[in-house]
């Protein structure tokens, strides 16, 4: 990475209680791996006054209470650590890897996506159809293979609760492009799988949304009542830097997962795993193989 | 002991100053949206400035008290009435076991706030009171509610809050916005006219945001770049401020209250200032609203003497 590149970050006032901070206008996984980085250093350091710290896909945004701690001191604060951070090379991302089991082509995206057909490119087709041939695949089972088989990084959590944004860690060249909706829809079921531009995501409630719907999963991502044991400590489950792998799965198995969320004993599966990012960019396939293995090991 | 919830209103929901450190997975600050008003009433009712109080949009709610209580309204002109009679607004005033209080129809404003001596004692998510009903943390009031009250003492009802630290209700305000985030994909006309229209606040305001029509903002010609989406409008979703103005599309902004979608792809041009987030709260459809720039100094100048303001409100009755 250039210098020139990791000079590019563009400071913003966000009224008199934000800072917005922009690293990059593209989306990129270095970009990406930079908001992470120096969003890790902030949480560290936790200057008095700072009240919220929201990493995000190419940028990131600290509000805070200027009251306590004066705007351009937080400024110069935001510049040195971006500085101490520089191209994030030394990082080491302390994360997890997640499966979570997707039902593609599911009967309740389906219903939904067909009582939308106006709100969409391509009237004739489901999502993952169109998705599917303007990415140049035969079928939706290429689609399904090329969407589930490389991992993806969550490059921001947001918009609403606990929904993550993923970016498919695989070269640019290979990533699934799919536009948004022509217009967002008023329904989508909780938990679909969707797509948007370059970023992947999982609805964590039923509500609006103008993303492409694949599939949904028996998972729970948010828990406001805290039931599940993957939410004893949290409700919402996903964390920015999460690193996620879809498998599919087929209806018997979705049936047997819900049961099991029904009982309150189901539990998504994820490892701890440390994610530097040089090594990933040298090797993405060689490395991607390596952290399956790492899911997959007992 | 409780209040009974007899009519819910248009969308009552419980709010005090919101939580914080949540933002970063989606769940926003919420909390009263004019917080000026939750805090005059407290002082009223003699509770901390921020207990949690009911927000009421447009239209009250219809509840009744089975002990005696000290209770004040303020905010929008939403005025209440005891047993069908009316009371003031602005002042503390008691209540007996057995009374009803309802409310007239909203004269000027949007949001009233009813706080009650003792506070009201819902059940405490990530810190604070407030509903976040799109996050499932709280919901709107239903009838048949039992709402408890915390203990306090009854002593307060006959404050009043003097007309100069009431605000002033209009159908015609002023907003300040900081500009900055991404208005340079704004065009130099698209600027101007976004701070020389005169826009119209539509029906389309909630605890979310709040959208304006007037004029359309012309961009900057522009490849959008890669992972924002194909509308000029768009960027890398990117983390949302409260209070910060989206213009999808360049037509309709939005201002993004204390319920925000904490992020998303379309470019956001300037950041309401805090103080006037509750201008904006009290901002009725059809409410003609002009956003006028300042400088961050500014901002932090009018910061300053919103708390000499809050603060003269909390010395009435120290």
């Amino acid at each position: 990475m250039t210098t020139a590149e990791s000079t590019t970050a563009r400071y913003s006032w966000g009224g008199d209680e934000h800072i917005f901070v922009e690293l990059a206008e593209s989306m990129s996984l270095r970009a990406n791996f930079r908001a992470m980085a120096i969003t890790t250093s902030l949480r560290e350091q936790r200057p008095e006054g700072v009240l919220e710290i929201c990493p995000a896909n190419a940028s990131y945004q600290v509000r805070y209470n200027p009251d306590v701690i004066e705007p351009h001191t937080l400024l110069e604060l935001l510049r040195d650590i971006e500085k101490q951070v520089g191209d994030a090379i030394d990082f080491s991302l302390a994360t997890r890897i997640v499966e979570i089991p997707v039902l593609y082509e599911d009967p309740w995206t389906t219903e939904t996506l067909q009582r939308f057909r106006d709100h969409h490119q391509d009237p004739d087709a489901t999502d993952i159809e169109y998705a599917a041939r303007i990415n140049g695949m035969s079928d939706t089972r290429e689609f399904i293979a090329a969407h589930s088989q490389s991992p993806w990084i969550t490059s921001m959590v947001g918009f609403v609760a606990g929904l993550p944004f993923m970016f498919q860690m695989v070269p640019q060249d290979r990533q699934l492009i799919v536009p948004k909706y022509l217009r967002p829809r008023t329904d989508t079921p909780k938990q679909t799988v969707g797509h948007g531009g370059c970023f992947g995501c999982i609805y964590s409630v039923r509500g609006a949304g103008g993303y492409q719907m694949f599939g949904v999963t028996p998972a729970p991502i948010y828990d406001p009542g805290q039931e599940l044991p993957d939410f004893e400590d949290s409700l919402v489950f996903f964390r920015p830097g999460d690193i996620v792998k879809f498998t599919p799965i087929d209806r018997d198995q979705y049936d047997e997962h819900v049961k099991q969320v029904e009982a309150g004993t189901y539990r998504i599966r994820s490892r701890p795993f440390d994610f530097r990012l040089e090594p990933f960019l040298d090797d993405p396939d060689g490395f991607n193989s390596r952290m399956l293995e790492v899911l997959r090991a007992d | 002991m409780p209040i009974e919830v007899h009519k819910p209103g248009l969308s009552t929901t419980l709010q005090d100053a919101g939580r914080n450190g949540y933002y970063d997975v989606g769940i926003p600050p919420s909390g009263a949206l004019d917080q000026y008003a939750l805090t005059a009433a407290n002082h009223l009712v003699g509770n901390p400035p921020h207990a949690a109080a009911l927000e009421c949009v447009y239209m009250g709610p219809e509840l009744s008290f089975t002990e005696p209580a000290t209770i004040a309204v303020t905010g929008a002109e939403l005025s209440p009435r005891v047993n069908g009679e009316a009371r003031p607004l602005w002042e503390s005033f008691p209540v007996a076991a057995g009374d009803v209080l309802d409310f007239e129809f909203v004269k000027a404003g949007a949001r009233a706030y009813v706080a009650v001596a003792g506070g009201i004692d819902g059940p405490v998510m990530l810190g604070s009171r407030s509903t976040y009903g799109l996050g499932g943390l709280g919901r709107p009031l239903a009838a048949g509610d039992l709402l408890p009250i915390g203990p306090g003492s009854s002593t307060t009802a006959g404050r009043v809050i003097p007309e100069s630290l009431r605000p002033v209700l209009s159908k015609e305000v002023e907003v300040r916005v900081v500009m900055g985030l991404y208005d340079h994909v704004l065009a130099p006309q698209g600027r101007a006219d976004f701070l020389d229209t005169t826009w119209t606040l539509t029906p389309v305001a909630d605890r979310v945001g709040f959208r304006y029509k007037g004029s359309e903002l012309e961009l900057i010609k522009r490849t959008p770049p890669f992972g924002a989406g194909q509308d000029p409008s768009n960027i890398v979703d990117a983390p949302y401020p409260i209070g910060s103005i989206q213009v999808p599309g360049g037509i309709e902004p939005i201002v993004l209250h204390r319920d925000a979608v904490s992020g998303g792809g379309y470019m956001m041009i300037a950041t309401v200032i805090s103080g006037d987030l509750d201008v904006v709260a009290q901002s009725a459809p059809n409410t003609r609203t002009r956003f006028v720039e300042v400088s961050l100094d500014e901002a932090m100048a009018a910061r300053r003497d919103y708390r000499q303001r809050s603060q003269r409100l909390a010395d009435l009755f120290t």
